[in-house]
């Protein structure tokens, strides 16, 4: 028991990071996996409603309503307006769609620092929350809990409208089938923008939620698309339940692993990765490749 | 096009004697960005593999220089190894995807360098960077580098040998097999070409360019930090070998080199407000390219 | 009798729907075999499996006394299977001449090995040598012909080789596929029955991947089970 207990903190903490990372990554899913498009500015997204939570938290639980209506708000408009700017470039030009996001996330990322300082942000969460429970003899954050409670549900919810309802339904047909889409008679540009709004409501809302773990800062987008990318690549695009996985154990990677093997955390994450796509380099790449 | 080579390379040449020293470091910087995006446009363009992820394999063979000998050529020599035995650990990533999977995969490798790069403070000092590494001398016996412009007439020289190679393999079977790949890699595999193999050659080749490119930035600059090889970095040479005419390693320098003075131009223009503007640049790119782009095309074939 | 191909019981779904069930298939040395049936019936998926682009949930292929069930597209390939796909598939950004000449580099030792005889290929055809996403839809057809002769294949997998072509064009690939010497076995997926009846030996006939028939055109011309087959799948043609 003693040899686990200094890291029973690290390991809880790697829950909430990979839950964070989950709605984070599921937004990234849907893009790309539907869309097929690569937004390098769904990091930016994130960081939108980072700062909105930040600047709208005063300690009340009305506060942190207000901030996730403003907040997803913001990032669900951004994702629209993405879409906007995308409409006049050719489906499948990859090359072109990533140039133009990586521009909105440099140009927004750039005014998020103009408006609201190159200081990392601090967040007020609920007062009712903000403080230490006791955990197996461990003083562990409040918040960080009702956190992992709030993401758990809201995983399910993901995986049920994936599984149960009609666009559900829609979203994992046209992921395995990317033309399957364009058959149903339902036009692309509408596709789009219902996509990608409703990725930037999941980077929108992982954002409001967990500023207090991934706050709002200068290099905030860059990191949350990166672990985010991780996340893809090493969940597929197949599954709800894939994409959790590899959330959570990249969250573990990042703080459990961090805490056990300081300098390694990036090279398990490359470790991983390496493994992952070499078991299934000849089933289910095939499945991801569009051609 | 071909008429402007002649009085480009001659320019090349006589730059380090009209312009001041700041300026000449300058430039060699561009060569050596500009070896990177040849990498990039070699895997982009002429085999189809849309890369993010060159300035991992760039990284390797810088950090790898700085750890070697003071002799140019073996420096070299060994940052192009310790690049292209990146590429080939990698390789099982990359060459099993295709189109926007690629983008995604090499962009998340890039990253990852990125990130171990400043966690591996023994080797790469962190975020405070490699400092204070000596001038090389190109060969045994010659002398030591010690001068700006004979640092920028190094990296021309070797960046101008390196091109001369690619750009003649390219000429012959090896590009053809690469553009079939590209073109239609269906039809390459039904007359018997093992596509995934030369595609994980190009890969490895590609990574063993811009390790070499690593090994010439710790010359040029004499100094590295991660900030070197961050993902803005990977983004402008995507950018510079779009613009450069995505088939042509030639045209990748050309592009770099515009998107790179366009950078510094920007970031002058209003300081602090440089990514803004440069964020600007990336989106007016992408919308006027693929108008350029399809002239670009035909030129170049 | 031993077959250059001999494929048992060869079997693929697609989800709930056999594409293709328990097929058995026996074509000779130099023979000209060609498979007919409605839309649907299986026949490029048949070609698909042959040629190693899509895997068989169940049986086994065997090529020149080799079993190849296992193999990827371009092992079979190299061993002489060659193909000719139902769109034209050339690489648009090469030369006619290249396009040729890389095609048949990996069984000639190497592009530079190949020039000549690609050349001669090259010759035999009425195309200009440009880059050949200049060529039109009946050129890429021959030009296709031309790089898959240029592998020098043992087995040549033809899918609709006439679909989209012109009269005089059509005339032109019949006096092609009927001058190919005898070295080269042909496997011949078709929809117009005139080319199929002038040049094959022997016809198998596909419906809802179910085998019908196998006969001499004329056998297969006289049946009333195959003329039934065709009737009862024409008014719902689908897929």
């Amino acid at each position: 028991m003693d040899r686990v207990d200094p890291y029973l903190i690290p390991a809880l903490d790697g829950v909430a990071y990979g839950l964070l990372l989950f709605v984070v990554a599921s937004g990234l899913v849907l893009s790309f996996g539907v869309a097929g498009i690569l937004n390098l500015a769904h990091g930016t997204l994130y960081a939108i409603g980072a700062y909105v939570a930040a600047t709208l938290s005063d300690g009340s639980w009305l506060a942190l309503l207000l901030a996730l209506a403003a907040g997803v708000g913001a990032a669900t408009a951004g994702g629209a307006a993405l879409s906007g700017m995308l409409a006049a470039v050719p489906r499948g030009d990859h090359l072109t769609q990533a140039l133009l996001t990586f521009g909105v996330a440099l140009a927004g990322g750039s005014l998020l620092v103009m408006a609201f300082g190159a200081e990392n942000l601090p967040v007020r969460v609920p007062a009712t929350v903000d403080r230490p429970v006791d955990l197996a003899g461990h003083a562990y954050a409040g918040y960080r809990l009702v956190f992992i409670v709030v993401a758990a549900a809201l995983a399910l919810a993901l995986h049920a409208v994936v599984n149960r309802t009609r666009a559900g339904m829609l979203v994992r047909a046209a992921v395995d089938d990317p033309d399957m889409v364009a058959c149903l008679g339902v036009s692309p540009a509408r596709v789009r923008l219902g996509v990608l709004a409703a990725s930037g409501a999941l980077a929108g809302t992982a954002g409001v939620l967990g500023a207090p773990i991934i706050g709002p800062g200068p290099s905030t987008a860059a990191t949350v698309l990166l672990l985010s990318l991780v996340v893809v690549v090493l969940g597929g695009l197949g599954s709800v339940g894939g994409t959790l996985l590899a959330a959570l154990a990249v969250g573990e990677i990042q703080t459990l692993g961090v805490a056990l093997a300081p300098t390694a955390a990036p090279f398990l994450l490359f470790a991983a990765m390496a493994a992952v796509l070499a078991a299934r380099s000849h089933g289910l790449i095939r499945r991801w490749s569009p051609a | 096009m071909k008429w402007l080579i002649a009085p480009a390379l001659l320019a090349a040449v006589a730059a380090p004697w009209l312009a001041d020293p700041y300026t000449t470091a300058t430039l060699a910087r561009i060569l050596v960005l500009g070896l990177v995006a040849a990498s990039v446009a070699l895997l982009t363009g002429v085999a189809g593999l849309p890369t993010l992820g060159q300035t991992a394999p760039f990284a390797a063979g810088a950090y790898a220089a700085a750890h070697s000998s003071s002799v140019g050529v073996v420096q070299l020599l060994t940052a192009a190894c310790v690049g292209a035995a990146f590429a080939a650990l990698t390789t099982p990533l990359v060459v099993y995807a295709r189109g926007v999977v690629v983008l995604m995969i090499t962009l998340a490798i890039g990253e990852l360098a990125v990130t171990a790069a400043s966690r591996w403070r023994s080797v790469t000092g962190g975020t405070d960077g490699l400092a204070g590494m000596a001038s090389p001398r190109p060969l045994w016996g010659l002398p030591v580098l010690d001068t700006d412009r004979a640092r920028y007439l190094y990296a021309l020289a070797v960046v101008g040998i390196v091109l001369c190679v690619v750009v003649l393999l390219l000429r012959g079977p090896a590009g053809m097999y690469l553009r079939g790949c590209r073109d239609d890699e269906a039809r390459m595999r039904a007359s018997g070409h093992p596509v995934n193999a030369y595609l994980a050659i190009a890969y490895i080749a590609a990574g063993a360019i811009a390790g070499l490119a690593g090994s010439l930035l710790v010359t040029t600059q004499q100094y590295l930090s991660p900030a070197d090889f961050g993902f803005d970095i990977a983004a402008l040479l995507l950018l510079g070998v779009v613009i450069g005419g995505a088939g042509s390693v030639v045209g990748a320098i050309a592009g770099t080199a515009v998107v790179l003075a366009a950078r510094d131009w920007l970031s002058g223009l209003l300081p602090g407000r440089g990514p803004l503007l440069l964020g600007a640049l990336f989106i007016v790119a992408a919308y006027a390219l693929p108008r350029l782009r399809f002239r670009l095309r035909s030129a170049v074939t | 009798m031993r077959g250059l191909l001999e494929v048992d019981a060869l079997t693929r779904r697609y989800g709930s729907l056999v594409a293709l069930d328990r097929i058995d298939l026996r074509i000779g040395e130099g023979e000209r075999h060609a498979v007919i049936g409605p839309n649907g019936a299986g026949k490029t998926t048949l070609l698909d499996l042959v040629a190693g682009v899509s895997r068989p949930n169940g049986g086994r292929i065997r090529f020149a006394g080799r079993d190849v069930t296992r193999l990827g597209p371009a092992r079979r390939a190299r061993l002489g299977v060659g193909r000719i796909h139902q769109r034209p598939a050339v690489w648009p950004s090469l030369s006619t001449l290249d396009n040729i000449a890389v095609a048949g580099a990996r069984h000639r030792g190497g592009y530079r090995r190949t020039l000549p005889e690609a050349r001669k290929l090259l010759s035999s055809l009425a195309i200009p040598d440009v880059t050949a996403a200049r060529l039109s839809h009946g050129q890429r057809r021959q030009l296709e012909i031309a790089m898959a002769l240029a592998g020098r294949p043992r087995l040549l997998l033809l899918d609709e080789p006439a679909a989209g072509l012109s009269a005089v064009e059509f005339s032109q690939l019949s006096a092609v596929l009927s001058e190919l010497p005898r070295t080269v076995t042909v496997l011949l997926v078709e929809h117009r029955l005139d080319l199929v009846y002038a040049l094959a030996d022997r016809v198998t006939v596909l419906r809802d991947g179910q085998y019908v028939a196998t006969g001499t055109p004329d056998e297969i011309r006289a049946s009333s089970t195959v003329q039934s087959a065709y009737a009862a799948r024409q008014p719902e043609a689908v897929i």
